[in-house]
């Protein structure tokens, strides 16, 4: 079953933390995965093939660079499972 | 009257590395020397990379020059002289020309002649091809010494101010020579390609541009330096398991893990995915080599071997993947 948009978040910003080490309440919707988080492009990519493995989803490399914020690829990944 | 049946080869049972040799460029580069023109850092290329430094090759060493030294070491190390060798394995991507093959030379330098030789172009799992025939040839009985290099001058390659790949390159090469073994030395080989994915590592432009386009001037390197990393990094992980268990063996039983030195970060997301135990030795020589394709895994195995990280016999699982994309994987015995 799909995942709600606030699942989505939840699940993100554990995997945003194992990643980075930072805590999970400060992955927030409108947080710039660079600017506000230092996420790296290599990282993101981390980031990105462990949420397709735990929304059953599929990112496109060609789409990461679209995923700016958070709220960005949770509303990616939502709708993707849709 | 009949047709005669054809005779085969007698055949050994297995196949081993016995010798690594290596040639690294004389030039020790450093972030600081490079960081300028891609408007970089020492620390940026170190958390991004891991390298420390790269090593280079003098403006006038070819691709067969730093062949030649490796393969010298690499046959002294076996007790052999180049003319117990039937077969020379160069992989290459940084060879000037296209023929003859750089693996034909070579082994005139080395007094290989008359063997058979050729050139194979699988880019960074260049070493892991060449070690896959090596075997098949020594096991068919197709050869009895096979000298593999794998060998890149990187360098003649960059653009300096390229940001995707030019800062990791080195140059190198690292020469292996496998023979016939009561025991199999060397396992399966799981190897691939996807063509689809062509776009990913490789040059600015087609050779041929040069005649069409005036001013298109000299190929250099690029890649889609996150996309390649997303590949190596969870792809390849399977296909590194998939040769640990056609050579039946567990992570628990190897002593080394020597991936590709494309990126620290690769080498360090691979461990992860594949679980590795703290008791396995990782190749790490990309921090002061640098990125050197073919070169690289025989380069920080002869490493781990010179370092006493690892001993005569121990277990390595080695990985190569790059463009192409092409990748292979076996498990070795140390020489």
């Amino acid at each position: 079953m799909a995942a709600t948009e606030q699942e989505v978040l939840a699940g993100l910003a554990e995997i945003v933390s194992e990643e980075t080490g930072l805590p999970t309440d400060a992955v927030v919707l409108e947080k710039s995965f660079t600017d506000d988080l230092d996420i790296d492009s290599l990282s993101m990519m981390t980031i990105v093939t462990h949420a397709e493995d735990k929304f059953d989803v599929r990112i496109p490399d060609e789409d990461v660079k679209n995923l700016a914020t958070v709220g960005d690829a949770v509303s990616y990944i939502t709708k993707a499972q849709a | 009257m009949s047709t005669p049946t054809l005779r085969l080869p007698e055949t050994p049972t297995g196949s081993r590395i016995l010798s690594i040799g290596a040639a690294r460029g004389a030039n020790v580069v450093t972030n600081d020397d490079i960081a300028g023109p891609i408007d970089s850092s020492d620390e940026w290329i170190q958390q991004r990379t891991g390298i420390v430094t790269r090593r280079r090759a003098d403006a006038d060493v070819t691709v067969i020059d730093l062949s030649e030294e490796a393969a010298r070491e690499a046959l002294t190390g076996a007790g052999l002289t180049g003319a117990d060798i039937d077969t020379v394995i160069v992989s290459t991507v940084t060879h000037f020309e296209q023929t003859p093959a750089a693996a034909a030379v070579l082994a005139d330098r080395i007094g290989a002649t008359p063997a058979a030789a050729w050139d194979i172009s699988a880019a960074c799992a260049g070493f892991s091809y060449a070690v896959g025939q090596a075997d098949a040839l020594v096991r068919s009985g197709a050869a009895r010494y096979v000298l593999i290099v794998g060998a890149e001058k990187m360098s003649d390659f960059i653009d300096p101010t390229d940001r995707s790949i030019s800062f990791l390159l080195g140059d190198g090469a690292g020469a292996a020579v496998v023979g016939p073994s009561d025991v199999p030395g060397i396992g399966p080989t799981v190897w691939g390609s996807d063509g689809s994915k062509a776009g990913a590592i490789g040059q600015t432009h087609a050779w041929d541009a040069m005649k069409t386009t005036p001013d298109a001037g000299w190929p250099t390197l690029r890649q889609d330096g996150p996309s390649v990393f997303k590949w190596a990094s969870f792809q390849m992980a399977p296909i590194a398991q998939r040769a640990l268990d056609a050579a039946g063996v567990t992570a628990d039983q190897i002593q080394a893990f020597v991936p590709h030195q494309a990126n620290m970060r690769i080498i360090d997301q691979l461990i992860k995915q594949l679980r590795l135990p703290e008791s396995v030795v990782i190749g790490r020589d990309i921090a002061d080599t640098g990125n050197t394709s073919a070169a690289s895994i025989p380069l920080a195995t002869e490493r781990l071997l010179r370092e006493g990280q690892v001993k005569s016999g121990d277990l390595s699982l080695q990985i190569g993947f790059g463009a192409g994309l092409v990748y292979a994987a076996q498990v070795i015995a140390l020489p």
